[in-house]
């Protein structure tokens, strides 16, 4: 079974945006919540690189471990879901999460979270919502997946800098640009995330 | 002379700026093997800049500051403590002292007032005084239990509960969690006040941990109104109590005033000082109940025997009896004034 990962290709990711913007308006996510963002390294110095990250749907996913109320899995096919039914809002994910991934509606006293909110590989939701339905796609946005589509950041990305997919075809795709242009600043969380590197 | 001088200065002057440039790293562009400008030579590489710096931040658009940490492998670090260590240690430190109490109510049992009970009675705690330690002692039990379920309710709970109930319940948890802090903060700030002066260390102390306490049942240890051992759960908690309570606020206020760092290192503090505090919490609740004849009613109505307080705090007996002398009523000695 196909194991679906992201890679940016920070040497050709030019900060458009429009990742992050697809991904706004594919999903209908409420304002403040950012499921992927673009950071910006060494920038204005010589070296700069941009990275658009978001949820990568980590091997042996630090945010379902740490979870209080196990609402976090892992599907067949490699993507993180949850349940936002099951969630308390603790924040506990966000600390273990290496790419700042989990996001929180500001609700209620003091600096409380609401229901977390992250990337869903644009695959509907861990909850009981049937897929593909009205209710799914409000609580947790598109479900292109079940439809045989990838997520909407990376087909949108007008440099091809952001791939997803299946891990070894993007994997490869990315080590044949490194070979053919001569460079590449590698496969930006990878190491962090699934335990290898391309 | 002065030639000599200007020479030295001059040699100086040129080693210092030989040293300086070798010191500033080359910015200019650094060309490839053919000569051509290399546009990947002076780019960040992911391999190495995780093994220079603990996180890889960068600039964001979005007006989110913590969202500008790219990678942080630390996280798995953190994991690895909240699941592990924290689950470990946890369990042997809490369970091993309630095992460790029971061995003790085995051996040495229930240590009675050897004298028996002399039907007079002695004021100990005004009741400020045992609201202050009623208000910290029951938001420390709710804030201790419902705590617990935040990282042991879902190896104990949610096995035999349903998914859904057990996340009902934990949200309900974390908002008495949350809520109930300020009382114990008002209930720490109080006892902190008004038992500082009497829990100051003295001589009599040292004799006290000497003689081994009140556990050794043919002796009885001289005391004045708080032991030695009382003194130290006292300063343990005021202690502990700032450091769950300064922890607590920054994860209760999440980012305000810290990084992802600072919040991990926040658990970790909150979370270890909370574990060592509810073992010595539970060691205080078995001593002023089960443990000791006559203990109890001191917190529960202000008094106790005359004889339990001949035995366990004789030197504060004597203080208190000789005031009443002064004041003229030697029936019944007044408390110590809260002040």
């Amino acid at each position: 079974m196909a194991r679906m990962k992201f890679l940016c290709d920070a040497d050709r990711c030019i900060d458009c945006n429009a990742c992050v913007t697809a991904c706004k308006n594919e999903n209908e996510v409420p304002w403040g919540i950012n499921r992927r963002r673009v950071v910006t390294i060494n920038d204005g110095k010589p070296g700069e690189r941009s990275v658009s990250m978001a949820c990568m749907h980590c091997t042996d996913a630090p945010c379902a471990a740490v979870c209080p109320v196990e609402c976090i899995f892992q599907t067949d096919d490699g993507i993180v879901l949850h349940s936002k039914d099951l969630c308390i809002g603790c924040g506990y994910c966000f600390y273990a999460c290496p790419f700042g991934a989990p996001q929180y509606p500001r609700v209620g006293n003091f600096g409380s979270r609401g229901k977390m909110d992250k990337c869903t590989y644009c695959a509907g939701g861990g909850g009981p919502e049937a897929p593909g339905s009205p209710a799914e796609f409000a609580k947790y946005g598109s479900d292109r997946f079940g439809e045989g589509k990838l997520p909407m950041c990376a087909e949108m990305c007008s440099t091809k800098s952001l791939l997803a997919g299946d891990g070894e075809v993007i994997a490869k795709i990315y080590e044949d640009r490194v070979s053919q242009r001569g460079y590449g600043s590698g496969a930006w969380g990878w190491l962090t995330a699934y335990n290898e590197d391309v | 002379m002065t030639t000599i001088l200007a020479r030295i200065r001059l040699v100086l002057l040129a080693s210092v700026l030989l040293a300086l440039a070798g010191a500033i790293p080359s910015v200019a562009q650094q060309l490839g093997p053919d000569g051509a400008p290399n546009p990947t030579a002076s780019v960040p590489n992911q391999r190495t800049l995780l093994q220079e710096v603990p996180r890889i931040e960068g600039r964001i658009d979005i007006p989110d500051e913590k969202a500008a940490v790219l990678i942080q492998p630390m996280g798995r670090v953190w994991e690895y403590f909240h699941e592990v260590t924290l689950h470990w240690v946890g369990a042997v430190v809490i369970l091993g002292t309630i095992a460790a109490l029971a061995v003790a109510y085995l051996i040495i049992g229930r240590v009675r007032i050897s004298a028996g009970r002399s039907g007079r009675k002695v004021s100990r705690f005004t009741p400020f005084e045992r609201f202050a330690h009623w208000l910290t002692a029951v938001s420390f039990v709710i804030l201790g239990l419902t705590g617990l379920n935040i990282t042991f309710g879902k190896i104990v709970l949610l096995p035999v509960m349903a998914a859904d109930a057990f996340s009902d319940f934990s949200q309900a948890m974390k908002y008495i969690h949350n809520f109930t802090s300020f009382a114990f903060v008002v209930g720490l700030v109080l006892i902190g006040v008004i038992w500082l002066k009497d829990n100051l260390p003295s001589k009599v102390d040292v004799e006290w941990l000497k003689q081994g306490g009140g556990f050794i049942k043919s002796k009885h240890a001289p005391a004045g109104r708080f032991n030695a051992g009382e003194k130290l759960v006292f300063w343990f908690a005021l202690g502990a109590g700032v450091a769950v309570v300064v922890s607590g606020y920054l994860l209760l206020f999440p980012f305000y005033a810290t990084n992802i760092a600072g919040m991990q290192v926040a658990q970790v503090v909150h979370a270890v000082i909370a574990v060592l505090f509810i073992a010595i919490i539970l060691g205080h609740i078995y001593i002023g109940t089960l443990g000791m004849e006559g203990a109890f009613e001191a917190m529960a109505t202000g008094e106790v025997d005359l004889n339990w307080a001949k035995e366990h705090h004789d030197l504060w007996l004597a203080e208190q009896l000789a005031k009443a002398q002064r004041e003229g009523s030697p029936e019944k000695p007044s408390p110590t004034p809260a002040e």
